[in-house]
This record gives C-alpha cells, sequence and structure tokens, in this order.
C-alpha cells in the first residue's frame, strides 16, 4: 500500500469504527469493545506505517475535487510531513491507549458503546485534522472534535458539574471558532485557495495584505482550542468528564490541534511580527497563570490540567519564537506523558476512591496500592518537570533553546521581545512546574495517615496502557537528534546554557518544594486532622493561593464581564418578545375576536333579519348599477 | 305606437284606465291590510279581495282565462289552504298583538325603499308606452291553443312538478316514520293516526284543486 | 291603457308583500305576503304580453305556470309549516332560531321578549 492509502485508511477506519459503534452498540453488546479497540488500534499501526514510508523524504501531497465550489475551491487534500506522521502516531498511540484503558475504567458504564464511539469518531476527526491539507476539510474536523468534546465532557450528565462544564467548553471553543473561521475565509480571500501548500506558497511568494489581521483571527481560534489565555478556562472544568477522555482530549490530542494549526500555518503568523508577541505574550501570561493555579488545585485532575495548560504555553511560546520543531517535539512527547499522568491518575483516584490531594494526603501506602501508577506517574512528574533524561527534559530544552536563540538575535525575521519573553516566562515556568509535580507527588504518594482503602484490583488493560506509554515517556528524548529531519531541519538537541539552567531551576523548584512540605508536615503531626495544612502549596503561594485556587478569579470576572450582560440582554429580550413583540400579535389575534364577536351579533338565527339585509343589499346595488347605466350617477 | 302612446295624456284617461286605477287602489288597500292586520283570519279574507281585484284587472288587461284561473285557484284552494293552515296551527282568533316582529321598521325602510326605486325605474322607462286593448290577447280560446300548441312540454313537466309537491307535502306531513303510511296509496286516504287526518288532508287538498284548475 | 299604471301597481304589490315577507311574525301570514308578491308578477306579465301582443302569449302561459308553482310552493310550504309547528309548538318565524351562532347569546338586534327558555326547551324534541 502506498503512502497515500494507508494515510487515507488511518482516519477512515476509526470513522467506520464509530459509526459501527452507534449502530451497534444497543443491538450488539458483545461487538462494542472489539468495535471500539480493534479500528483504532489498526488505525495507528497504519498511521506508523504511513509515518514509515513517508520518512525524512519530501513531503507527500495528494489532492482531488470532488465538485467545483465557485472562487475559492476546496479539495480533499492530505498533506503528509514530518510533522503530521508524526502527531499521527501519536494520537493514533493515545487513542488505542485510551480505547483499552476505557474498557477496564468504564466496564461498568451503560453508556459504554456511545462512549467509545464518540472516542472514536473524535480520534477519527483529529487524525483528518492532521492530515489534511485543505483548510476546509481542517475546519470539519475541528468542529467535529468540538462536537465530539462537547459529549464526552458531558458523559456524567446527571451531575450539574458535568453539564455546565461540556456547556462551558463548547461555548468557549465556539467563541474562539467563530474567528477562526473567518480567519480562514480571509486567509483564503487573501491567497485565493484553501490548501495550507498553496497559503504557504503564496505568502512565500506575495505576501498577505492584512497577516496581523489574519493572524489575530486564527489565533483567537487556537486560543479557544488549546486553552490558551485568556480562553483557558473551560479545560479545568472539563475534568468533569470521565478521566480517559481527559488522557486524549485535555491532554493529548485535541488541544494540540490548535497548537499543530499553528504550526502548519506558522508563515502566516511569521508575516506579521506583532501576532508573534501577541503570541509570546499569551503563551507567557499562560504559562506564568498555569503554574501558580496548578499550585493550588486541590483536584489531581484540575492540577494536570491546568499543567496541561502549562504546557501548550511551551508549545505556543516555541512557534511564536517561530521553531515549530520544538513546539512539535514538546507537543508529541507531551501528549505521551500527559496521557500517561491522566490515565494514572485515574488509576490513582480509582484507588483513593477520591479526587481530592488533601484527602489523598491523608492517605498512606498508595503507592502500594497501586504500584504500577505510582512507577510510571512518578517518571511522567520527572518527565513534566524536564528532569533529564527523561522525553520532558529534551522537548523543553528544545523550546527554551530556540527561545535563546530568538531573544538574542539569533532568528531572522523573530522579535527579539518574544525571545525574551518565552525565554524567561519559560524559565520561571520550569520553577512553577518541577513544584508543582513535587507536590503532587508528595501529597499523593507520600501520605501519612490510615491506610488507603482496598478497592478492587485494577483491571489489566489499564495497567498495561500505563507501561506502553511509559516508554514514550520514558524514552522519547532519545530520538532527539533524529527528528529534525522529519521536521524543519532545524537542530532539536539541548544546549548547554539552557539545559544548565532550565534544570537547575527545575531542581530548584522541586527541592523548595520538598522543604515546604517537610516543614509543613513535622509540624502538621500535631494537627493530622487538617489535612490542607500541609499542603506545600498553601505556604509558597502565600496570599497567591486563595485567588490561584480559584483560576485568578477568571471566571467571575467573565462572569461580570460577558453573562451578566448577556443575562441582562436576555432578559430585556425576552421582555421586548414578551411585552412588546407580543402584544402585537396578541392584538392581532383580539382584533379580528371581537371583530368576530361584533360580527357574531348579527346571526341572530332570525330569517327575516337576514333577509332583510340581503334584500337591503340587493336594492342598493341595483340602485347604484340603474345610476352607473344611466350615466345619472357619479 | 310611439305616436300612438303621445296621442294619450294621462291627464285624459281613458274608461279603462279610470276602472283600471280604481280596481288597482281596492287591491293595494286590500294588501296593505292584509299585510298589516293583526287579526290573522282577517289577513286571510283581506287577501282574497286583493287576489280578487288582481283578477279583475286581468279581466281589464283582456286575459279571461287567467282572470278565471286566478279566481279558482288563488281565492278557491290557496286562501282555504291557508285558511286550514292557520287552523291548524292554532293562530290566534282575533287581535294578536305580536302579529308583527321586531324588525317592522327595518320591513318598511325596505319595502319603502324598494317600492321607491321600481316606481321610479318603471315610471323612467314605461312613462310613454300604451298598451292597444283593441282585439282580446287572453281569450280561452287563444290560450288554450297557444297553451297546446308550443307551450306543451313545460305544461307536462309542470304536471310532474306538482305531482312531486303532492307526494312531498303527504310525506312531510306525516307523523312519524314508523307509521304504517305505505297502506294509504293515493293521497287522499285518511292516515291511521288521529291527528295526522287533519294535516294530511289540508297538505293534499292542493292536489286535486290544481288539477281541475288546470284543465 | 298606460302601461305605467299596470306596472306601477304590480311594483306597489309586490313592495307590500316584500314588507309583510320581512315584518309578519307569523309563518302563514308570511306565505300569505309571498302570493301577493307572486301575484305582482303575474300581473307584470300579463300587461306585458298584453303590450307586446306576443304571438306565442309567453306572457300568458308563463302567468299560468306561475300559478301552478305558486299553488304547489303553497301544498309544500304550508305541509313544512305544520311539521315545524307539530314538532316545535309555534309558527313564529323569530323563533326558529336554529340558525344562530351561538343560542345562548341574547339577541340585541331583535327586541325578542322571551326567545330563550322557548328554543332551549324545545330544542330537544
Amino acid at each position: 500500500m502506498t503512502p497515500t492509502t494507508t494515510a487515507v485508511l488511518v482516519p477512515l477506519l476509526p470513522f467506520l469504527g464509530a459509526v459501527a459503534g452507534f449502530l451497534l452498540g444497543r443491538r450488539a453488546p458483545g461487538f462494542v469493545r472489539p468495535l471500539a479497540v480493534l479500528p483504532t488500534l489498526a488505525a495507528a499501526v497504519l498511521a506508523a506505517v504511513t509515518a514509515a514510508a513517508v520518512g525524512t523524504g519530501p513531503a507527500t501531497d495528494v489532492a482531488t475535487r470532488l465538485t467545483p465550489t465557485g472562487s475559492v475551491p476546496i479539495d480533499l487534500a492530505l498533506h503528509l510531513d514530518g510533522f503530521a506522521v508524526l502527531i499521527a502516531v501519536l494520537v493514533g498511540v493515545v487513542a488505542t491507549c485510551v480505547q483499552i484503558y476505557s474498557t477496564g475504567y468504564l466496564r461498568d458504564d451503560p453508556r459504554y458503546p456511545s462512549y467509545a464511539a464518540l472516542v472514536s469518531l473524535f480520534t477519527s476527526a483529529m487524525l483528518l485534522v492532521v492530515y489534511t491539507g485543505d483548510l476546509m476539510v481542517l475546519l470539519v474536523g475541528w468542529e467535529v472534535m468540538g462536537i465530539c468534546s462537547y459529549f464526552l465532557v458531558g458523559h456524567y450528565w446527571e451531575t450539574e458539574a458535568a453539564r455546565a462544564a461540556s456547556l462551558k467548553a463548547f461555548l468557549v471553543t465556539k467563541l474562539g471558532d467563530v474567528p477562526f473561521l473567518f480567519g480562514i475565509f480571509a486567509l483564503a480571500a487573501d491567497t485565493g485557495t484553501f490548501r495550507i501548500t498553496g497559503i504557504v506558497g503564496s505568502i512565500a511568494r506575495d505576501g498577505l495584505d492584512h497577516p496581523t489581521l489574519i493572524a489575530l483571527l486564527l489565533l483567537a481560534g487556537v486560543a479557544g482550542k488549546s486553552a490558551q489565555f485568556p480562553l483557558h478556562t473551560w479545560l479545568p472544568d472539563a475534568m468533569a468528564g470521565p478521566t480517559p477522555v481527559s488522557a486524549l482530549i485535555h491532554a493529548a490530542t485535541m488541544v494540540a490541534a490548535g497548537v499543530y494549526v499553528v504550526a502548519r500555518l506558522l508563515p502566516v503568523f511569521a508575516a506579521s511580527a506583532a501576532a508573534l508577541v501577541v503570541l509570546a505574550v499569551m503563551a507567557a501570561v499562560t504559562m506564568i497563570g498555569s503554574g501558580l493555579a496548578a499550585l493550588a488545585q486541590d483536584d489531581v485532575k484540575r492540577v494536570l490540567a491546568y499543567s496541561t495548560i502549562g504546557q501548550l504555553g511551551y508549545m505556543t511560546g516555541a512557534l511564536a519564537v517561530g521553531d515549530r520543531g520544538a513546539a512539535v517535539f514538546h507537543l508529541i512527547s507531551h501528549g505521551a506523558f500527559k496521557a500517561l499522568l491522566f490515565l494514572g491518575a485515574g488509576a490513582l483516584i480509582h484507588a483513593a476512591g477520591t479526587n481530592s490531594l488533601s484527602a489523598m494526603s491523608r492517605m498512606s501506602g498508595l503507592d502500594r496500592r497501586v504500584p504500577d501508577a505510582y512507577w510510571t506517574v512518578t517518571v511522567a512528574l520527572l518527565a513534566l518537570a524536564a528532569i533529564p533524561p527523561f522525553s520532558g527534559f529534551f522537548s523543553k530544552e528544545a523550546v527554551l533553546g530556540a527561545a535563546e536563540h530568538a531573544a538574542t538575535g539569533g532568528a531572522a525575521g523573530i522579535p527579539g521581545a518574544a525571545g525574551w519573553t518565552v525565554l524567561i516566562s519559560g524559565l520561571i515556568a520550569a520553577l512553577l512546574t518541577a513544584g508543582y509535580a513535587t507536590r503532587l507527588w508528595l501529597l499523593a504518594f507520600r501520605g501519612s495517615g490510615p491506610e488507603a482503602p482496598d478497592h478492587s484490583p485494577q483491571p489489566l488493560a489499564m495497567k498495561a496502557v500505563l507501561w506502553v506509554l511509559f516508554v514514550p515517556t520514558a524514552a522519547f528524548g532519545l530520538t532527539a537528534p533524529f527528528l529534525p529531519d522529519w521536521f524543519d531541519g532545524r537542530s532539536l538537541t539541548p544546549t548547554l546554557t539552557t539545559s544548565v539552567l532550565g534544570t537547575g531551576i527545575a531542581l530548584v523548584g522541586g527541592l523548595i518544594t520538598y522543604a515546604t512540605w517537610r516543614h509543613t508536615t513535622a509540624p502538621a503531626t500535631r494537627t493530622a486532622a487538617d489535612g490542607a495544612a500541609t499542603d506545600p502549596g498553601r505556604v509558597l503561594l502565600g496570599p497567591l493561593y486563595r485567588p490561584a485556587a480559584a483560576g485568578f478569579h477568571l471566571d467571575a470576572v467573565y462572569t461580570t464581564l460577558f453573562v451578566r450582560p448577556v443575562r441582562a440582554a436576555a432578559v430585556l429580550v425576552r421582555f421586548l418578545d414578551r411585552e412588546v413583540v407580543d402584544t402585537y400579535v396578541r392584538a392581532a389575534g383580539t382584533g379580528p375576536r371581537w371583530l368576530g364577536a361584533a360580527v357574531r351579533r348579527a346571526q341572530t338565527g332570525n330569517v327575516q333579519t337576514y333577509l332583510g339585509a340581503l334584500l337591503a343589499g340587493a336594492l342598493v346595488l341595483a340602485v347604484a348599477a340603474v345610476l352607473v347605466a344611466t350615466g345619472t350617477g357619479a | 305606437m310611439t305616436l300612438a302612446a303621445a296621442s294619450h295624456g294621462f291627464l285624459t284617461p281613458s274608461g279603462v284606465e279610470i276602472a283600471f286605477l280604481l280596481v288597482g287602489l281596492v287591491t293595494l288597500g286590500a294588501a296593505v291590510v292584509t299585510v298589516t292586520t293583526r287579526q290573522l283570519v282577517h289577513a286571510a279574507l283581506w287577501l282574497v279581495v286583493a287576489l280578487g281585484g288582481t283578477a279583475v284587472e286581468y279581466l281589464l288587461l283582456t286575459a279571461e282565462f287567467i282572470a278565471w284561473v286566478q279566481v279558482l285557484i288563488y281565492v278557491g284552494s290557496v286562501v282555504v289552504l291557508l285558511l286550514f293552515g292557520l287552523m291548524l296551527t292554532k293562530a290566534p282568533i282575533g287581535r294578536s298583538p305580536d302579529a308583527d316582529s321586531g324588525n317592522r321598521w327595518a320591513a318598511v325602510a325596505v319595502a319603502a325603499a324598494s317600492a321607491a326605486a321600481l316606481v321610479w325605474v318603471v315610471v323612467d322607462a314605461f312613462r310613454a308606452t300604451w298598451i292597444e286593448l283593441g282585439t282580446p290577447q287572453g281569450t280561452t280560446e287563444t290560450t288554450g291553443r297557444s297553451l297546446f300548441q308550443y307551450w306543451v312540454l313545460p305544461f307536462e313537466a309542470l304536471s310532474v312538478l306538482l305531482l312531486a309537491a303532492l307526494v312531498g307535502a303527504i310525506v312531510l306531513s306525516r307523523k312519524g316514520t314508523d307509521t304504517a303510511a305505505g297502506s294509504d296509496g293515493g293521497g287522499t286516504a285518511p292516515l291511521p293516526a288521529p291527528g295526522a287526518a287533519a294535516p294530511s288532508g289540508a297538505a293534499t287538498a292542493p292536489g286535486p284543486a290544481l288539477r281541475e284548475g288546470q284543465r | 291603457m298606460h302601461l305605467v299604471y299596470p306596472a306601477v301597481l304590480a311594483a306597489l304589490l309586490f313592495c307590500t308583500g316584500l314588507y309583510g315577507v320581512l315584518a309578519r311574525r307569523n309563518v302563514i301570514l308570511v306565505l300569505m305576503s309571498v302570493e301577493l308578491m307572486l301575484n305582482a308578477v303575474n300581473l307584470n306579465l300579463v300587461a306585458f304580453d298584453a303590450w307586446l301582443r306576443d304571438t306565442l302569449h309567453a306572457g300568458q302561459a308563463l302567468t299560468l305556470f306561475t300559478i301552478a308553482v305558486a299553488a304547489a310552493e303553497i301544498g309544500i310550504g304550508l305541509a313544512i309549516v305544520l311539521l315545524v309547528h307539530r314538532h316545535r309548538g309555534t309558527s313564529d318565524i323569530d323563533r326558529l332560531r336554529d340558525l344562530a351562532d351561538t343560542p345562548g347569546t341574547p339577541d340585541a338586534a331583535t327586541a325578542e321578549p322571551q326567545p330563550q327558555p322557548d328554543t332551549k326547551a324545545e330544542a330537544p324534541a
């Protein structure tokens, strides 16, 4: 099979699996699990085959046009280059892991068939986004992901939180998608095509008329999808969904879609220095803010969600300094270790019976209860904190190296300000990342108190998946010397300055947190009942703790700025509709009714009255006719 | 004819005209009393006067056969029928104060307006038209000749209509549908129920009377 | 003879009958008024026949037919009146108001004193 054939099959198989799952889900429960796992697994294998076939060679472009669509044609196009095939492999592997994990995690869930089909559909859409070479087709996958995310976040729709979170996720990402759509149209109007290769070629040839406007419009959609400030607020709430969904959608794939689109369209952003600076500032605010917020969260999954936001900030930062190789490198390694973290956290929650870190800190022996999760999560947290030799170290150093490169003026066309912003905020965020990773580990596995309750043993599927994901988490960084051949060719190996700086800062962050934890737990043995007192984040953040725990009250700000005006407008519209518009409508009904009542009074049933009226009318008509006929009238 | 009409003024009426006018006044007066009197039986009797006056007018217009048919059928059978009807519906004998319904003034207005319009149009149209009454138009012989020469088919159709009316009147005035009405073949036979005898007799009366009148 | 005399007389007779039809309460009186109107038409027919001197005597033949139809009409009409009277106990035309939109609505157009109880009581009969 040619790479094209396999690449077509990769999104198609999960899609067919999803359709079959929807159709057969209720009637044939026995087929649901194979239908969920096998197409995704096959897609992952085919994605790997495609990656091997495309390899480090030139990008493969295939397009077919089903029907003419007017001035700007829309093609069913495939664009297979190093970025696409590697991310497709990541998506396929993570999706397969999630599907296998879900068979254990949701084995008693009555809605598992639709859940599995939605995950398959989601995977298919993501793979479509990754492989497509046409922005319109990309948008289709983009929106399908949005709607799947809505359904999956709202999987436990019996709970108020899940309903609110799914709506919020949908609305906030849509808020970004509208400018994104406009941006795509503006881009197509400017370059005359929806094909990404065509757009990039056109920009290289002629440039863009309004690069800043287009880039900022696209940026809004990216910020919504990739949960960047200020549209990130949906991601922590989306943790109300099942944990595998968080692992798949909100860590490894969907949120990466925004970063991926920027990486594909990087020439558009690179054409506007202003857009790059905005991107850098956005990344900086996101990284630091999410790091602070993660340090204050009590829910394991919310810690991981904020950490996801922060790591996505690293990726956008890498894009802001024009190095998409570093961004995609970090995307892939982050996808692997964050999926592992989420799945491990799922195992942890499963074992502890709670989401709360402070509750876990009052249990001891959680590490012995779930040894697989303990070891894998520990390594994944080290990778998250960018401790060598794990994957996160290499990818983060690539980002920091690119930022340093840009800051010192080594990158042409990239503003130095963007480089400095990304570099400094990246270092601060590294400190924070190490801090919250340590805090998470200490609180979850080094708690003191009664033994953790003994729940049912973990299913094999869940354990195995953790070790499958453990491999890239631990070892993906070693591929750093070979990746440039797949990407733009820029070196991704760590430079000495940033590695020492980054690792040192990370170690400092981890040690400070550990010291604070020791400090707080020592007297806390007396007041062990107050579990929150052992939280090192509370001490470290000081007065910032409360706002950080609440996500810096951004939701409250949004409530004041947007929700209340919209509600007030809705009340006004309702008033206008009920009291003003409906008045006319009601009057339109009442008027004829009164008229009818008046006319009805004439219907007396007295035949003589009818006849009299009839004759009088006939008489008037006859006289009028005579007058007209004789010409004497009028 | 216009020349002849022009020579006859309204101020020099002929004898026939005077007679017509006088009889017409009587007829109109009787008609007005018919529709205004509060005694229902009197109304029927005044109707006889009005119809008889019309018959005289027919005679003055040289339509003698029609005049006699008018007397025979209207005065002889229709009015009698109406009287029967009045009695069978237990109409009050003597003055009944509510003989006119409430929309009397509306009726007056409509009737007066249509009278004014009709008279105006008729006078306007036929002010100068003169009827030559020299040769009688409606002797029994000529009428019979034309009736059975040119109007035979409508005449026979009309007799079918009368038969249908006869049957219809019987069906309508039978009391109930479940009585053994199939046995009273001709329609002149009295119905079994004593209460139904009078209506059936009244309803079947026009049949023979009209046939006599036609022939 | 001037045609105006019979024509005007016919018109006036017709309108008298019209008044009777519209104003009389008893159905039989209404039938009498209808007879008056028919007679007015007959008079017109005869008068115009005399004026036009029609060789077919269409006017007079038509008059005869009208008289026959009128006789049939009075027969059927009286049968109906009797039937109504037998069912409703009245032959007053303004009490027969089943055509009214809502039987319960009081009627302002006619100053009928007490139509409601009667109609209600007799409706099921």
